[in-house]
């Protein structure tokens, strides 16, 4: 092995990569906040009483989860460019990783809402409220916290995945390593490098997830056990 | 609309994606248990170096590990046949989740199996080998198979170093045809194909394997 190591580049090119990881960090909470919001629309949507919406969601989340993240993003990037809409290569990452999101945060948030005891439900009715009292009240609140772990999982796996944003062509960390890559023929230092930044960033959503459940659920903040 | 050669091109692209899936499965899958085992070891140093592989692996994108693999295989002077690079990338990958998967399910054999074995004098061995990890193998079986999925998938992540699966071969067809919609909703409908029955089994596992808890 006669290869030499040279991580001089950074010097030069650091705050690129800098730019990079905030660009990924926006991108990742832009998606996370709208996946979440529209997965439990479609989780409510799972678990409604009409057959039919029940049907319609459960067909969207499967067509979703079996096919690849990748393969969505093109269908959306070139696919809505072809028939007339232009929407900028960072429009269609977001929504593409929103569509993606949205179909697992629905299965896990089901989950949540599914774990509800029924007796809670009537005991709503018993106090006269409002199906939209009852959803806000006393089923989310509970199912989110219940799935909480699962969903911060569900969402470190997303900030991962918008390393596929550099396919088409949006800017962010993966493909700021790509142009750097291409300038500096230093492809193995480069993404040892962002690999690194992927994993203290990994580390920092963590951590970011914890407080927000310190913040938002203060039975959590005040017990400290899970529900 | 595309032409038989394209649609054939795809065919075959779909026999590439399967393929790398394999690989990963078996190949994931035999050191992903090396990795369950040790995260369960008794031996604080094994226990160490499976987390931080575990955690760098599940910490990085497959995109980045794609491209590592790729151009560090020809660093350490291996061929840079891309479908080898994109096999050891996946087999990385898989292996971490398959590691943590299994030792959810190691873990979740009740203890009393563990206290049975030893009164049955089986060498610890035979406890771990006959009694613990068989049944906790079959515990972890529905999330294996959903993993599966989530393996066929991102095998559409080989495409960027090169190897001619079926995203790669869609991106060229699409590039000289123009018809997003057509080929993309096509490899889209063959990704179904293979990822939702592998779903399906998934679940059925899970309701067979739950019927004590119902």
């Amino acid at each position: 092995m006669t290869y030499t190591f040279d991580f001089s580049f950074l010097a030069e090119y650091w705050p690129e990569l800098l730019s990079g990881l905030m660009q990924t960090a926006q991108l990742s909470i832009l998606s996370i906040i709208f996946g979440f919001l529209l997965g439990t629309v479609l989780a409510v949507g799972r678990t409604a009483d009409s057959k039919a919406v029940r049907r319609i969601c459960a067909i969207y989340v499967e067509a979703i989860r079996n096919t690849p993240l990748l393969v969505q993003m093109f269908m959306i990037y070139f696919g809505l460019a072809s028939i007339g809409f232009k929407l900028s290569a960072e429009f269609c990452a977001v929504l593409a990783i929103v569509i993606n999101v949205s179909s697992y945060t629905c299965e896990i948030m089901r989950a949540g809402i599914e774990s509800i005891k029924k007796g809670q439900l009537e005991a709503s009715d018993c106090l006269a409220m409002s199906w939209w009292q009852r959803l806000f009240l006393i089923v989310l609140p509970p199912a989110t916290e219940r799935v909480y772990p699962a969903l911060v999982s569900q969402f470190i796996l997303i900030m991962l995945a918008t390393s596929l944003v550099s396919q088409i062509s949006a800017e962010e960390l993966t493909s700021t390593a790509v142009r750097i890559d291409s300038m500096t023929f230093r492809s193995f230092e480069i993404y040892t490098v962002i690999a690194v930044i992927y994993i203290a960033l990994a580390f920092v959503f963590r951590i970011g997830f914890w407080a927000l459940s310190q913040l938002v659920f203060p039975r959590l903040r005040r017990l400290g056990t899970p529900l | 609309m595309l032409t038989s050669f394209q649609i054939q091109a795809l065919l075959v692209a779909a026999l590439w994606t399967a393929g790398l899936s394999l690989i990963a499965f078996s190949l994931g899958g035999a050191v992903g248990l090396l990795i369950a085992v040790m995260r369960v070891s008794a031996n604080r140093v094994l226990r160490a170096i499976s987390f931080t592989y575990i955690q760098i692996v599940q910490g990085t994108p497959l995109l980045v590990q794609m491209m590592l693999a790729f151009f560090g295989l020809s660093i350490l002077g291996f061929s840079i046949e891309p479908f080898t690079a994109a096999s050891a990338a996946m087999v990385i990958y898989s292996s971490a989740y398959f590691g943590e998967i299994w030792r959810g399910g190691i873990l979740a054999v009740p203890k009393t199996q563990w206290e049975a074995a030893e009164c049955l004098a089986l060498h610890p061995f035979q406890r771990f080998w006959l009694i613990i990890v068989p049944q906790g193998l079959r515990i972890s079986t529905p999330p294996t198979v959903g993993f599966m999925v989530q393996i066929v998938k991102n095998t559409s992540l080989a495409s960027v170093i090169g190897v001619a699966e079926l995203t790669y071969t869609s991106k060229l067809i699409n590039n000289s045809t123009f018809q997003p919609f057509t080929v993309f909703s096509l490899v889209a409908v063959l990704y179904f194909c293979m990822c939702y029955p592998l779903a399906w089994w998934s679940r059925k596992l899970e309701d067979k394997l739950n019927v004590a808890h119902r």
